[in-house]
């Protein structure tokens, strides 16, 4: 492999400037002792202390850790489905438009999804009384991430070697069984990766969480939002530094665990080839 | 393979299945097909599909005070276009659709043009860097959107470290307009567009690097040695191959910014709102539900050809994949 020439490199390293610097400054003034969150008035872990002493932002804390685990749960289980159903049965009615229904979720504009939820859970709030609230959010979560976590699988599915499904029927499996003992567990790193990644999105969203959810129920980005509209405070750079380095590490370890797996998963595969041999 | 599963089958002491089956029996007779396909398909249809007849629906209604705030003509076909014309004349609505349509572009322009290079890169660099490379572009995508856009106010504030470093920087080096005493960025339509190429940088990059992984380096190569400079190689055959790529990501970016709401809420201007701010606005403050039901369909009707342009591509990359 060939040199990068000097513009490429050139390129990254401002790129990588580019991501990097306004999270590191804002994680660095997340220990700032003056109140204003711009001006340095030297190290401190006050920033920290009044964030934990504020009760909102533990409420919100809790709600959309709840919101996301639930959501992500279902996301992936819905959105396997529909992978599954994609990368498997090349024929059945209404396939095309199933396809299409599965990924537009993921490049709808947002307000429009939301207002479509909105006035959707208004509508049944009429007919039954359902108040919005954590359960349409928890809803609202489910079908936008679903469609990323069926991406992730029906990718991975399009990727796998079938000739294993297909000798494990051959020894006279069902397909029952191909999909729990087979298929699922070699698919396991994508569903994985399709959980967190809907567990990230929910923890994150503003715009169809504004839309879908009703009075007292305000999750963590939703506060955020509220806090950044009127600037910038160490208290809420604490809470974004927290989030980041949590986020960050959890995705930095799944990379490299899902790396490690995968180098020895094909290192294994090469052995039972060479031993057949 | 069915003809092949079934004497292997009936070798099995269990052909026959007793007629009160378990559930994994049942889902052995092809149930298990169905369901998968069922359940999300239902799924989207009632929380997808339906929800957006509602909003199409309303579009077609008329504001009322009472409870729901909306009702219908009273005569066949019941649909009232007023909120449509009322759409097309008023000045408000066209010039958030235009700003939208307008900071979008230049947006996606400017991660092209940040992104390109960026994955061009990561894709000629070999081994371990180029997956610490890509992490680095990942990390970013997972951790918190609104958090990278709350870093970024900041940084633009007109009292941070940022902004006295660059006021210093152009008073300094490029005193065209004298001497400032500071760079006003937040607020501006300048802040929404570094905004949503912050942001979406990620969407960019990803897809343009799986577009110029896959390309074969002894292509590059051959080029070379038949005397082709480096430019030329990049332009007569990187560039033109790599086309998939850039369509999906530019669309990618353009889709989902037009219809942005968070950055332009937190970063733009008051005076010059985009169509994700009206929208919004329009349900909760005005709480005129058609008026908020046409502008979302509008704005569909704005992106249905990106969207389409980008289900296109992604089909033929599905394809050419399976192939």
């Amino acid at each position: 492999m060939k040199r990068l020439s000097t513009f490429l490199v050139v390129m990254l390293c401002l790129g990588y400037a580019f991501f990097y610097i306004p999270i590191l400054s804002m994680m660095f003034f997340s220990f700032n002792k003056s109140k204003l969150a711009t001006v340095w008035g030297g190290f401190s872990f006050d920033p920290y202390v009044r964030l934990f002493k504020t009760n909102a932002v533990w409420d919100a804390a809790g709600l959309s850790l709840m919101i996301a685990v639930i959501s992500a749960t279902f996301a992936t289980i819905l959105g396997t489905m529909a992978g599954m159903a994609l990368a498997r049965f090349k024929r059945f009615p209404g396939r095309t438009a199933f396809s299409g229904l599965v990924t537009s979720p993921l490049i709808m504009p947002e307000v429009i999804t939301g207002i479509s939820l909105a006035l959707l859970f208004i509508g049944i709030g009429y007919a039954t009384g359902l108040m919005r609230g954590a359960t349409t959010i928890t809803i609202a979560h489910i079908t936008f991430s679903m469609s990323y976590v069926a991406v992730i699988v029906q990718s991975r599915l399009a990727s796998m070697d079938r000739s294993v499904e297909e000798a494990a029927m051959d020894l006279g499996s069902k397909p029952a069984q191909v999909l729990f003992d087979v298929t699922l567990p070699i698919i396991a790193p994508a569903l994985v990766s399709g959980w967190l990644l809907a567990f990230t999105l929910s923890l994150d969203d503003v715009v169809i969480t504004t839309f879908t959810n009703g009075p007292g129920s305000t999750t963590l980005p939703l506060y955020i939002f509220g806090q950044a509209r009127l600037g910038v405070k160490p208290e809420m750079n604490a809470l974004a530094t927290i989030i980041v380095t949590l986020v960050g590490t959890g995705v930095a370890i799944a990379g490299i665990l899902m790396h490690r797996a995968e180098q020895k998963r094909l290192r294994d595969e090469r052995q039972a080839y060479a031993a057949n041999k | 393979m069915a003809a092949v599963a079934k004497p292997a089958a009936s070798a099995g002491p269990d052909i026959e299945l007793p007629k009160s089956a378990n559930w994994k029996q049942w889902l052995d007779r092809d149930a298990w097909r169905q369901i998968m396909i069922a359940v999300p398909y239902a799924w989207l249809v009632i929380f997808f599909v339906l929800p957006f007849l509602i909003v199409l629906a309303i579009s077609f209604g008329i504001a009322q005070v009472g409870v729901p705030p909306v009702k219908w003509a009273e005569t066949f076909p019941y649909i009232e276009w007023a909120n449509y014309q009322l759409l097309f004349s008023k000045t408000l609505y066209i010039k958030a659709y235009w700003n939208s349509v307008q900071m979008a572009a230049i947006a996606t322009f400017f991660t092209l043009l940040i992104g390109y290079p960026m994955a061009l890169g990561i894709a000629r660099s070999s081994g371990t860097m180029r997956n610490v490379l890509l992490l680095l572009v990942i990390l970013p995508f997972w951790t918190s959107f609104l958090l990278r856009i709350y870093a970024w106010i900041g940084l633009l504030g007109n009292n941070s470290w940022f902004n006295k470093g660059l006021t210093w920087i152009v008073n300094t080096f490029f005193p065209i307009w004298g001497t400032l005493p500071k760079i006003q960025m937040m607020n501006t339509d300048f802040a929404v567009i570094l905004g949503i190429v912050y942001s979406y940088l990620p969407f960019m990059i990803l897809p343009l690097f799986s577009t110029l992984e896959r390309f074969d380096p002894t292509l590059d190569e051959a080029a070379m040695d038949l005397g082709s400079k480096r430019w030329q190689v990049f332009k007569d055959i990187t560039l033109p191959l790599s086309i998939p790529g850039i369509v999906a990501g530019a669309m990618l970016v353009f889709i989902p910014a037009t219809g942005e709401y968070v950055i332009p809420a937190l970063m733009g201007r008051g005076d010059t709102p985009m169509i994700g701010k009206v929208l919004v606005d329009e349900f909760f403050q005005n709480r005129s539900w058609p008026m908020a039901s046409a502008v979302a369909v509008a704005l569909l009707f704005v992106l249905v050809i990106p969207i389409m342009l980008y289900n296109w591509i992604e089909s033929r990359s599905m394809q050419g994949a399976a192939k």
